[in-house]
């Protein structure tokens, strides 16, 4: 038994996998008390209605983010390089998912 | 002056009575359940209760379609639901007790009941569904297999909250001991086996109740442990739902549930 009692859950970020093969998506967030807990409740609140075959989570606060406010330094010089998006390729018919 | 649908006269077969006891079982249990939908602990917790809830009203209803179809008289899903008196329900009195849910009118309930009481039943019904997929009866064979793997998720969960719980703090630990006196004098019956259940065994229809009670103990006695609770003493009181002679709850939970079908018979929406 811990000492240190918490009245909040913590914050779970939770990602579904659709089908295999495909990545797992960021599909949102719930409380649960720990992971075991917390798979458990991502599998009730986001694949009811099959939207998954696999689900992970990680503690919202085990994420570090990018700061809002570095956004013009970190994305906007990206704005007129089309360069480097590879649009300038004909992809074969049988690759998906790009 | 409006009809008021009549109740059904069934002709209660060992057969029909052995299908309509899980039935009813998944039904109550059920309808209890349900109650918790809007108003559970967290959010997540609540959405986890009703999707239960809503696992064993399917298999509720495949049973249900099964002994409508075993009786004879073709009385449908709904009509066994909702056209039949207290007497002829079938199910354990443990499911049908309140579920000490707190309210405005019910003051100093307690989330443990639910979760032991989920404990007890998820791993009796595994118990059963994993010895009736091989039941001579093609149609229960197939709604256990599907059952099977619905009740060892809610197994799973119930175990997890009473480990949670039971290994909690002092005052969560207190509170499942409390609920596990209360739910345990309710878990004879799931074992008090009778003629029903022996003449299911001699056509082959599934297991008799006596015969889940070692695998079940043994389960049950694993959470415990984990969950640092200990195991009451059992009594001798043995509850009668399974007969058709049920607790004082009974007729609310039936006035609820079958007030609209009794009023418009026949009713769909």
């Amino acid at each position: 038994m811990s000492a240190d009692v918490k009245n909040e859950w913590p914050l779970w970020e939770v990602f579904v996998r659709p089908k295999a093969g495909l990545d797992h998506k960021h599909c949102g967030s719930l409380h649960a008390p720990d992971a075991r807990m917390a798979v458990q409740m991502a599998r009730e609140v986001y694949t009811r209605r099959q939207e998954g075959s696999s689900v992970w989570v990680v503690k919202s606060s085990d994420i570090t983010a990018s700061d809002p406010g570095d956004k013009d330094m970190f994305f906007d010089p990206m704005e007129d390089k089309v360069y480097r998006h590879p649009t300038f390729y004909e992809l074969p018919e049988s690759v998906n998912h790009m | 002056m409006t009809a008021v649908a009549e109740s059904l006269r069934l002709n209660l077969t060992p057969t029909v009575r052995y299908v309509l006891r899980w039935a009813d079982a998944c039904l109550i249990h059920a309808q209890r359940l349900s109650e918790w939908c809007g108003h559970g602990p967290v959010l997540e917790e609540d959405i986890a209760l009703t999707n239960m809830a809503l696992d064993l009203i399917g298999q509720a209803r495949g049973l249900l379609t099964r002994a409508g179809q075993l009786e004879g008289q073709q009385f449908d899903e709904d009509q066994l639901a909702f056209l039949r008196e207290e007497r002829d329900f079938f199910n354990p009195t443990l499911v049908e007790l309140p579920m000490r849910r707190s309210s405005a009118h019910a003051p100093g309930g307690d989330f443990a009941d639910t979760v032991l009481r989920n404990l007890l039943l998820a791993t009796w019904l595994k118990q059963a569904w994993q010895r009736m997929v091989s039941s001579s009866d093609a149609e229960l064979a197939a709604i256990a297999a599907k059952a099977l793997k619905e009740a060892r998720y809610h197994q799973q969960h119930a175990a997890d909250w009473t480990i949670r719980l039971g290994d909690g703090t002092d005052e969560s630990h207190a509170r499942m001991a409390r609920a596990l006196a209360r739910v345990w004098s309710y878990s004879a019956e799931l074992f008090a086996a009778d003629a029903v259940d022996q003449a299911a065994v001699a056509a082959g229809l599934g297991p008799s109740r006596a015969a889940l009670r070692d695998d079940w103990l043994r389960e049950i006695d694993a959470v415990l442990a984990e969950a640092t609770l200990a195991r009451p003493a059992d009594t001798p009181f043995v509850s009668t739902g399974t007969q058709g002679v049920h607790s004082e709850h009974m007729g609310f939970i039936l006035a609820e549930m079958q007030s609209l079908q009794r009023r418009y018979p026949g009713g769909v929406w």
